[in-house]
């Protein structure tokens, strides 16, 4: 038995290094398993028959044509499928007389929305099956349909005719019945006579994920277990669906998410397609493919946002606010997804932000229509509250008069408040607005393009600038089970994780989180480098296989880190303390004696040690263990946080306005995250640069829009405008450093803050260049076609809205007929 | 997505490229790049039973000087075009406009020839083309004809070359030393444009002696703003000299209202659009 005697040199502090992801190799190059990249033996392929209108009933389906098509196995509709198909679940009812109609993943009597699948057929090979799909002959009955939410709400179309209604959940919150805050109607009364009360209402534009790689799934019957692989961001509560609903016992089902190429919320659903291609495995036998094509993806892939918001801020004539009353109509789409109503409900906890609001209230009408089901989209539920109490915040500060900064500096929570309790029960644990936005400011030039903004103004230069602020906060760390549960979410949300000790010294750790580009494995191996004082290299970590990684509750949320990073500290810890015992028998000490750093095991107050590896050796010999201790230091731990975490952040961005084009150029855009302690820097900043783009396509570029029949007109990149990065200029990033106290390692997320901060700022900022036209606002996408209609709506022209419509021969574009926003302003202190 | 299955030919020669087209009539296509033509095989809003492929016939690849004129082959890809010294010397606005059309990987497969007879309205070779009087040159079973830019493109997506001929080249009459713009307007880098214009400027001493303005996504087909040339003779090549005359613009227009503009948003761009393309090509 060895004791070594010179420890060696600790190695560099793995937790800060900005290490190239580990993983990237693999997922650039394309070279790794991705779900379409798998092909099994006798594997046949799947192509879906999709409904093109939003509304209809099935006549009849005649597949025999199709039947008979070169190498088809088999055809099936919806009454061949049955019950066994399972379905598709919500797995938040938000209230619990939640309207929620039955989502069959193949219906056979009706559809609700295009994109739907009525019939698939099965061949032994894609193009097979693609071509037999144009020969199933659908007869429909088109049925009315509604697409717009407003007009859904009035109840006078139904989406679903059996329901009755179209109104799906009323959610709220009001401070003063919560013991939070006081009443909200008694603030906005007073503001009415002696305040300012700004009321608006803003639109929440649909938008698609659009993630990169397709969605894809392979389903392999033929084992004792049924194996499905997706690309799924949800491997685990996939296997629970599919359980739950189609009747194979869980341990009869494993589920892989091999490498997934991005998701952004869009992947965290348990799909019709994959419920499909389960059935067909399962009936036919046969492994079973079925890979969507992008037209396929960007119209039954969920979608996100679609909220109209209405807002009524009170504050008194210097600016202080007093209250805030919040009025959300959601679109569900034509079903309730797996999140679904509860997108916007994790929103209602952030429209007070970092505002010290002495009441507050929260209601939201979520609504069926004829549309692709919505859920969760990168942010989910904050990006839209951010969106409108950003928005606010700037309306406020120009009736005061002041600088937008200013006026969030009167209102914000101080860095010496924290631990605070806002007037929406959130305990924010800690944070410093003032020093983020002193930065932030700082890397802009804030006053030096303040005094530009004056000059061009002044000029009437053609190209005017306009800065906007984002003062966020958010909510991440999805999250307290207990909350959770408090709230009818059906799930918890904890985490789990394992650490393996090899008997050769490498560790094999073990996620339920479920990484789909973020980085995991390369910032959970810096995490169990240091803690276990091994090489990086050293370190494997395996997730995304329910036989691999038993337990997870997956990746969305910005979860990972602070709940599954916070899981794997705790296993890792426990396999130092099992460790203990064998070290000192091999030291021949007491195990009260011992110690542990920078990966050895030594005796207090001698340089007696062995290192870590010795000792997983020894436990995997286990030729002389002391006695009564088990031959293995391997560990897991599941975590349940106590509180989520709070990160917060000041976004600045400057833009160009082109006042003869509309045009916007975004000139400079600076950021400072408090995300807590950052594991690694390189990872991070890939993170709120992705996020930003994100966001900032939200605010210039896109939006999901469906004509009257249903049809998705932005269904190819096309019309659907994603940026790329030549749409996009150097961001200026920067961190502050307040460390979250939920978690030991001081942790925040920074998966959704680049992109839920980013949108006010940027239209904040397109605002801010055309106010002095009159504007007070330009609805999203701000597109330069409304930008240039609302810097001339004054001048007898088109109507600033209706500027903010596409034109498709005009009316029939649905989620443009509406009457457009109310936007009045009121205050005596005006 | 997966297009239908097709035959597929690649002949060597125009010769047996045209046979071949008029063997397979209706059941064939022509093509050039595959840029435009894949994606509407590929989305199955096309079907053809045979594709002829026009990449092995190294004749109608290159540019070539042809006196007062320099002949560009239908083959050849919008990147090889760009890098042309004939034409950057005597046509400078095809590779103004070259360089904003899409990506560096469609520049590399797309093909002159084959986005002109597309013709896609959005298109940005059509107004450049127009704008410098180019001729076409088509072949058919019968022989070769020229068509002129004003009858080649007859309407959306749709041109003079009949359905068993094949465009050869185009014939760009010199524009040496005359000075070139195209202003396009997107909202996106990757996007075709929402409006464009190309511009082209012989100056004489302070003031401009002749312009050619072409504009694009303003109508069915790419369309001469001939007000607007009459009028730019002799202006000053400044914002305010070019400003009467660009306001012509969107004289006899009929452009398309949807997701990126409404028809009178659309005037309204080809206005100072045009007014930014004249002023930035008399610049140099
Ligand atoms: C992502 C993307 C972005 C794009 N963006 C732009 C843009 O911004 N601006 C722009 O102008 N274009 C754009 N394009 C189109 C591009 O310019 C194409 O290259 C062009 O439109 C077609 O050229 P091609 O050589 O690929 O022709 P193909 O796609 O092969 O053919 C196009 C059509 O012309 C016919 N055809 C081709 N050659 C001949 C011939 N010699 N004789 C008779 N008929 C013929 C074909 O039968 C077919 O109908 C884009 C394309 C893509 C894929």
């Amino acid at each position: 038995m060895t004791a070594v005697q010179d420890a060696p040199a600790a190695p560099q502090k793995e937790i800060g290094r900005d290490r190239r992801r580990k993983e990237d190799q693999r997922l650039i190059t394309g070279r790794t398993r991705w779900t379409d990249n798998i092909t099994l033996p006798g594997m046949l392929h799947l192509a879906m028959v999709r409904s093109p209108h939003a509304h209809a009933r099935i006549v009849s389906i005649d597949t025999a044509e199709a039947k008979t098509s070169t190498n088809v196995v088999d055809v099936l509709t919806g009454a061949d499928l049955g019950e066994g198909q399972g379905v598709n679940i919500n797995a938040w009812p938000i209230t619990p007389d939640q309207v929620t109609p039955t989502h069959v993943p193949m219906p056979s009597d009706r559809v609700a929305c295009a994109g739907e699948i009525v019939a698939c057929v099965v061949a032994r090979s894609a193009a097979e099956a693609r071509d037999a799909a144009e020969l199933v002959d659908v007869e429909w009955e088109v049925l009315p349909a509604v697409l717009d939410l407003k007009k859904a709400a009035a109840d006078e179309v139904l989406a679903h005719p059996d329901l009755g209604t179209n109104k799906s959940a009323y959610w709220k919150f009001d401070s003063e019945e919560a013991g939070t805050g006081g009443n909200v109607d008694e603030a906005i009364a007073k503001a009415r006579t002696d305040g300012i009360v700004i009321e608006r209402e803003y639109r929440q534009q649909r938008l698609i994920p659009a993630f990169m790689e397709p969605r894809s799934v392979v389903v392999d019957p033929t084992g004792e277990q049924i194996t499905m692989w997706s690309a799924t961001q949800i491997p685990h509560i996939l296997r629970f669906a599919l359980a739950a609903t189609t009747g194979v016992p869980e341990s009869k089902i494993r589920v892989i998410a091999p490498d997934v190429g991005g998701g952004f919320g869009g992947k965290l659903q348990t799909t019709p397609e994959e419920f499909i291609a389960w059935a067909v495995a399962r009936r036919l036998g046969k492994p079973i493919k079925y890979t969507e094509t992008r037209s396929e993806s960007l119209v039954s892939g969920h979608h996100g946002r679609d909220q109209w918001q209405r807002l009524t801020l009170a504050a008194e004539k210097d600016g202080t606010v007093t209250g805030l009353k919040v009025d959300l109509l959601a679109d569900l789409g034509a079903y309730v997804a797996i999140v679904g109503g509860g997108v916007p409900v994790l929103g209602a906890f952030m429209f007070n932000s970092i505002y010290k609001f002495p009441a507050y209230q929260f209601g939201v009408q979520t609504v069926l229509t004829n549309s692709t089901w919505t859920d969760a989209y990168r942010g989910a539920g904050r990006p839209e509250a951010t969106y409108a109490i950003e928005r606010l915040m700037d309306e406020l500060a120009v009736e005061v008069g002041v600088d937008p900064i200013a006026i969030r500096e009167k209102n914000w929570i101080n860095a010496d408040e924290f631990p605070f309790t806002t007037v929406a029960g959130m305990e924010y644990d800690s944070g410093d607005y003032a020093a983020a936005t002193a930065r932030a400011k700082e890397m802009l030039g804030y006053d030096e393009l303040r005094a530009e903004q004056k000059r061009r103004r002044e000029s009437n230069d053609p190209v005017q600038l306009g800065i906007g602020v984002s003062t966020f906060t958010e909510m991440c760390g999805l999250a307290p089970s207990r909350v959770l549960g408090s709230l009818d979410y059906g799930a918890g949300g904890w985490e789990h994780a394992s650490v393996r000790m090899l008997a050769t010294g490498k560790v094999e750790i073990v996620t339920g989180a479920s990484a789909h580009g973020q980085g995991h494995e390369t910032a959970f191996s810096q995490i169990v480098a240091d803690r276990l004082g091994v090489a990086f290299e050293d370190v494997e970590v395996l997730h995304g296989d329910t036989q691999i990684s038993h337990k997870g509750l997956d990746t969305y949320g910005s979860r990972s880190l602070v709940v599954g990073g916070e899981a794997l500290v705790k296993a890792t810890d426990k396999v130092i303390e099992r460790a203990k015992p064998i070290a000192a028998h091999m030291l021949e000490a007491s195990a009260d004696d011992i110690e542990f750093s920078g990966g050895r095991f030594s005796v207090r107050g001698t340089d007696q040690g062995v290192a870590i590896a010795e000792v997983a050796m020894a436990a995997f010999a286990a030729h002389d263990l002391p006695d009564g201790v088990e031959p293995s230091i391997d560990s897991e731990a599941t975590y349940d946080p106590v509180n989520f975490n709070f990160p917060h952040g000041t976004h600045l961005c400057a833009v160009e306005v082109d006042t003869e084009t509309g045009g916007v150029k975004m000139r400079k855009y600076a950021c400072c995250d408090d995300i807590g302690n950052i594991i690694n820097p390189l990872i991070v900043s890939g993170q709120v640069h992705g996020g930003l783009v994100q966001g900032i396509a939200q605010a210039l570029w896109e939006e999901a829009l469906f004509d009257e029949s249903g049809t998705l007109v932005t269904g190819s990149f096309v019309d659907y405008l994603l940026p790329t990065s030549a749409d996009t200029i150097s961001f200026d990033i920067d961190h502050t450093t307040s460390p979250s106290l939920t978690n030991t390692l001081g942790t925040k997320g920074v998966g959704e803050a680049g992109t839920i901060a980013s949108t006010p700022a940027v239209v904040n900022a397109v605002v801010d260049a055309i106010r002095h036209f009159g504007v007070n606002d330009v609805r999203m996408p701000c597109t330069p076609e409304r930008v240039w209609k609302a810097i001339h709506a004054n001048d007898g022209g088109d109507p600033t809205e209706r500027a903010a419509m596409p034109h498709f021969g005009d009316e029939d574009v649905a989620g443009n007929q509406e009457t457009p926003g109310a936007s009045s302003t009121e205050g005596a202190g005006a | 997505m997966i297009p239908t299955a097709f035959d597929y030919l690649a002949p060597t020669t125009v010769e047996e490229a045209l046979s071949a087209l008029a063997q397979h009539g209706d059941d064939a296509k022509i093509m050039a790049g595959g840029q435009s033509l894949l994606p509407v095989l590929r989305m199955r809003l096309n079907a053809p039973e045979m594709v002829i492929d026009l990449g092995r016939i190294d004749s109608l690849r290159g540019v070539r000087d042809d006196g007062d004129a320099i002949v560009i082959g239908a083959m050849t890809p919008h990147f090889e075009v760009a890098k042309d010294p004939l034409v950057t010397e005597h046509a400078a606005l095809i590779p103004k406009a070259i360089e904003h059309l899409a990506d560096a990987q469609v520049r590399h497969r797309g093909t002159f020839g084959g986005a002109l007879a597309h013709a896609d309205p959005a298109g940005d070779l059509g107004a450049p083309a127009l704008a410098l009087g180019a001729q076409f040159v088509i072949a058919g079973s019968g022989g070769t004809r020229t068509v002129g830019a004003d009858e080649f493109f007859v309407d959306l997506f749709e041109t003079a070359i009949g359905e068993d001929e094949i465009l050869t080249e185009v014939r760009v009459p010199k524009h040496t030393g005359w000075g070139a713009h195209y202003e396009k307007f997107v909202r996106v880098v990757h996007q075709w444009p929402i409006v464009a214009v190309a511009a082209a400027v012989r100056m004489d001493g302070g003031s401009i002696a002749e312009a050619r303005v072409g504009l694009t996504n303003m109508g069915s087909t790419p369309i001469r703003a001939r007000a607007v040339e009459a009028a730019l003779v002799g202006a000053a090549p400044t914002d305010d000299g070019v400003r009467a005359a660009a306001e012509q613009a969107a004289e006899g227009t009929n452009p398309p209202s949807d997701l990126n503009g409404d028809a009178d948003y659309r005037r309204h761009l080809a206005r100072v659009l045009t007014r930014r393309a004249v002023v930035a090509a008399a610049g140099g």
